[in-house]
C-alpha cells in the first residue's frame, strides 16, 4: 500500500516497532507522515480513542486491516490457563469489538473495507489447534455476518484465512507443504481488498486443502493428527 | 534444524537458522549471519549444527533516505531486488550490481560484491558510509571510517566473520532512467576477447564478456562482449521497466549440465548473437541479472550440485597468463554454461576483498569428484604463479594451502579478528576450511 502512495496509520504494540515500520513505510512511498499510536488488543477500552486518532490523522480512513493476534501451541494453551484466557479474549472477543468500532465509523461515512486476518485453523475443530482455532472460528463467523448484513450499505468485509505462512509467529515450527511467504500473502490480500473478495485463502492452495478437511467424517478426524 | 547450503547446493550441512524481523535480537549468541544464501560454497554455512545462524531476510526495513545526497540507511536484510523496485522508479540505483538481485545488503557488504562497473566504480564497499554491527562480545556499534576504521575495512569483504551486520548506510547512484543502453558483439577468440573488453572499458561504464568454456584450439575464448550505460531519458521508454515474475526449475533428480549439453547450449548462445554489432535499449534485468529470470536455476545441476570458481589474474607483468589459464581450463574440460570475464579496476578498502587490477574469470562447474578437484587445483596453481587470487564468495574447492599462499593479507586481517573476537565466537564452514579457524 505504501508503494502505491496511500496514506497510512498504524496501531499496535510495542511502539518502537511501530515507529520503525512507519519510517520504512514512509521511505517506501506512503503519502505524508505515517502516524502511529500504541494500541493493545488486550485493552478494548482504548480502541475508540485510537480509531478516532487515526481518523483525525487520515481525514477519515476508508480501509482497516486487522492483523494483530496472539499465537501459542495447543499444549501451551492447555496448561497455561491465564495465557489461554488472554489469547481467546484478544483473538476473538476483543478483535470483534475492535472491528465493531471500525465498521461503525466507516458505515457512518458511507462505507469502506474491513479486512481481518482469521485463519484456516478456524475452519473446523482440529486437534493441534482446538483453542486457537475456536477463537478464529468465532472471528470468521462474525466477519461473515458483517458481510451478509452490511455489504449492501457499502461496508466490504474481507476475511483472510492464511494457511501456514513463514513469519515470526510461526518461527520454530516445521513448515508443512504449501507454506507461504509474507510477501506473496500481502500481494494476494491487497488484490482482495481492491476487488472486495469476501474470503481469501493464502496461499490459495489452502482453499482446496480445507475443502477436503471440512468434508472428512468425524471418525476420520478422530484418528488423524491434523 | 534444517539443511543449509549455498547456491551451488554443495556442500550441504545441518544447521539451525533463526529468522526474525528483530534481527538485532536474533544475532545474540549467533555464530554467523546469513541473508539469501546466494554465495555458492560454504561461506554462509555453520561449522556445526550447534552454531546458530541468524538469518536477516525478514529484517528489511528502510530506515532513512535522503533524496538530495542519495544516502540510504536500511536494515541489512533488505534485498537488492526490493531496493531496485523501490528506488529505480525514483531515479536511484545501487552503485554496484552483482549478478543477481537476490542478495541482501548485509551479504553485499560481507562479500564486497563487484559488478560490470568495477573498472570505474569499485566494489559495493567503496560506497558504504557506515555499518551498525553486533560484534563478538555482544556490543552493538556504529562502524565507519570515522569510528573503528580498522574494523570497518576488515568487515568489507570480511565474509561476516568480524561481526553481524545489522544496518547498512550506502550512497545510491543517481540514474537518468531505469533502462540500459547496451552494445554487444561477438568476439572470435581469446585475444579478441581481452582486447575488445579492455577497449570497451575505456569507453563504457559497464562491461563484461560471456565466453564458451568448451572451445579449445583457435576458437578458445570465443564469446560475446557486452557494454552498457544507463539510458538517457530521451532514449528510454517513458514507463519504468517492470521487474516481473519468473519461470521456475522444479526439483530435478538428475543434473542436466554436462559436457555435451553445455557445448550445445554454448554454441547456440554464441550463434544467436549476430556477427555485426548490436546496440539498443534493454531492460535492466536482461542486462544485469539474466539468470534471475529462471527461479532455482541451480537445480539444473541436479542433486549433486555444482561448484563456482572465480579468480583474478594480474596482467601487467605477464599478458599471456590468461591464455595459460584458458588452456589449462579447456584442456581439462570445464563445461560451464555461465562463464564470465571482467576486467577489474583498483583494489578497494576491504582488507581481504577479492578484486584487484587484472582479468577476472568466473565459471560454473558440475561436480565430478576428483576430476573437478584436480581442475580447481591446476587453475589455482596458475593463479598463484601469476600473483592472483580467488573470490571466497564463489569458492568451495580451493585448498587451504593454496589460499594461504595467494593471500598475504590474511595474517593482518586475522589480527583484526583476534582483537575483536579473541574466542572465535564468529566462524563459518569457510573460515574453518580456508581461513585458519579450528573446527
Amino acid at each position: 500500500m505504501a508503494e502505491r502512495g496511500e496514506s497510512l496509520f498504524i496501531l499496535g504494540i510495542p511502539v518502537q516497532d511501530l515507529e520503525r515500520s512507519a519510517a520504512d513505510l514512509e521511505a517506501r512511498g506512503a503519502s505524508g507522515k505515517v502516524g502511529t499510536l500504541e494500541c493493545d488488543l488486550l485493552d478494548p477500552r482504548s480502541f475508540g480513542a485510537a480509531l478516532d486518532c487515526a481518523d483525525q490523522a487520515l481525514g477519515g480512513f476508508d480501509t482497516v486491516v486487522v492483523t494483530a493476534g496472539l499465537f501459542a501451541s495447543q499444549e501451551r494453551l492447555e496448561t497455561d490457563g491465564e495465557f489461554c484466557q488472554k489469547l481467546l479474549a484478544a483473538n476473538f472477543a476483543n478483535t470483534v469489538v475492535f472491528c465493531e468500532e471500525a465498521r461503525k465509523r466507516m458505515l457512518a461515512r458511507g462505507g469502506g473495507t474491513l479486512c481481518a486476518f482469521s485463519s484456516v485453523a478456524g475452519e473446523r475443530g482440529r486437534k493441534p489447534v482446538i483453542l486457537y482455532g475456536a477463537a478464529k472460528a468465532g472471528l470468521s463467523h462474525y466477519l461473515e455476518g458483517l458481510d451478509h448484513k452490511f455489504r449492501s450499505q457499502g461496508l466490504v468485509t474481507v476475511t483472510v484465512k492464511p494457511g501456514f505462512v513463514r513469519t515470526s509467529m510461526t518461527e520454530g515450527l516445521k513448515p508443512p507443504p504449501f507454506a507461504g511467504e509474507p510477501e506473496d500473502v500481502a500481494r494476494q490480500v491487497l488484490r482482495a481488498i481492491d476487488r472486495g473478495t469476501p474470503v481469501v485463502y493464502a496461499p490459495p492452495m489452502w482453499a482446496l486443502v480445507m475443502l477436503v478437511i471440512r468434508s472428512l467424517p468425524r471418525f476420520v478426524m478422530r484418528r488423524i493428527g491434523f | 534444524m534444517s539443511e543449509l547450503s549455498g547456491w551451488g547446493r554443495f556442500p550441504v550441512v545441518d544447521g539451525t537458522e533463526r529468522v526474525s524481523e528483530n534481527f538485532e535480537v536474533a544475532t545474540v549468541g549467533a555464530a554467523l549471519s546469513r541473508g539469501l544464501g546466494r554465495s555458492y560454497g560454504d561461506a554462509s554455512l555453520p561449522v556445526s549444527p550447534m552454531d546458530i545462524v541468524a538469518n536477516s531476510r525478514r529484517a528489511n526495513c528502510l530506515l532513512a533516505f535522503d533524496p538530495e545526497t542519495g544516502v540510504l540507511r536500511a536494515e541489512a536484510g533488505l534485498s537488492l531486488r526490493d531496493l531496485n523496485r523501490i528506488f529505480m522508479p525514483r531515479g536511484f540505483a545501487s552503485p554496484v550490481s552483482p549478478g543477481t538481485q537476490y542478495v541482501t545488503l548485509g551479504g553485499m557488504v560481507a562479500s564486497d560484491v563487484h559488478g560490470g562497473n568495477h573498472h570505474v566504480a569499485g566494489t559495493f564497499g567503496e560506497h558504504v558510509q557506515s555499518l551498525r554491527m553486533r560484534v563478538a562480545d555482544g556490543r552493538v556499534l556504529e562502524v565507519s571510517e570515522r569510528s573503528e576504521p580498522e574494523l570497518f575495512r576488515a568487515t568489507l569483504g570480511g565474509m561476516g566473520l568480524t561481526g553481524h551486520i545489522l544496518e547498512v548506510e550506502v550512497v545510491l547512484e543517481r540514474i537518468p532512467s531505469a533502462w540500459i543502453y547496451q552494445e554487444s558483439r561477438r568476439v572470435r577468440d581469446l585475444d579478441d576477447l581481452v582486447e575488445t573488453l579492455l577497449g570497451l572499458s575505456r569507453q563504457w561504464p559497464l562491461t563484461k564478456c560471456w565466453f564458451d568454456s568448451t572451445k579449445r584450439g583457435p576458437t578458445m575464448g570465443r564469446g560475446i562482449a557486452i557494454a552498457g550505460r544507463w539510458a538517457e531519458p530521451g532514449e528510454a521508454p517513458a514507463e519504468p521497466p517492470v521487474l516481473g515474475e519468473r519461470i521456475s526449475v522444479p526439483y530435478l533428480p538428475l543434473g542436466l549440465v554436462n559436457g555435451l549439453t553445455v557445448s550445445v547450449f554454448n554454441a547456440f548462445w554464441f550463434h544467436k548473437e549476430s556477427e555485426t554489432l548490436k546496440t539498443g535499449v534493454v531492460h535492466p534485468k536482461a542486462f544485469f541479472w539474466p539468470l534471475d529470470g529462471v527461479r532455482h536455476w541451480n537445480r539444473l545441476y541436479g542433486p549433486r550440485g555444482f561448484a563456482q570458481y572465480q579468480c583474478v589474474l594480474p596482467i601487467e607483468r605477464d599478458t599471456r597468463v590468461v591464455r595459460r589459464f584458458f588452456a589449462a581450463m579447456t584442456r581439462r574440460g570445464c563445461p560451464s554454461p555461465v562463464s564470465v570475464v571482467k576486467d577489474c579496476g583498483p583494489e578497494g578498502r576491504g582488507m581481504i576483498s577479492f578484486p584487484k587490477p587484472g582479468i577476472s574469470i568466473a565459471v560454473d562447474v558440475p561436480l565430478r569428484g576428483a576430476k573437478t578437484q584436480a581442475l580447481i587445483d591446476a587453475l589455482n596453481e596458475i593463479v598463484l604463479e601469476a600473483g592472483g587470487r580467488i573470490y571466497l564468495t564463489k569458492d568451495s574447492l580451493t585448498r587451504a594451502d593454496h589460499f594461504r599462499a595467494m593471500e598475504p593479507r590474511l595474517a593482518g586481517w586475522n589480527e583484526v579478528r583476534r582483537k575483536w573476537d579473541p574466542d572465535r565466537k564468529l566462524r563459518s564452514a569457510l573460515s574453518v576450511r580456508l581461513l585458519g579457524d579450528e573446527a
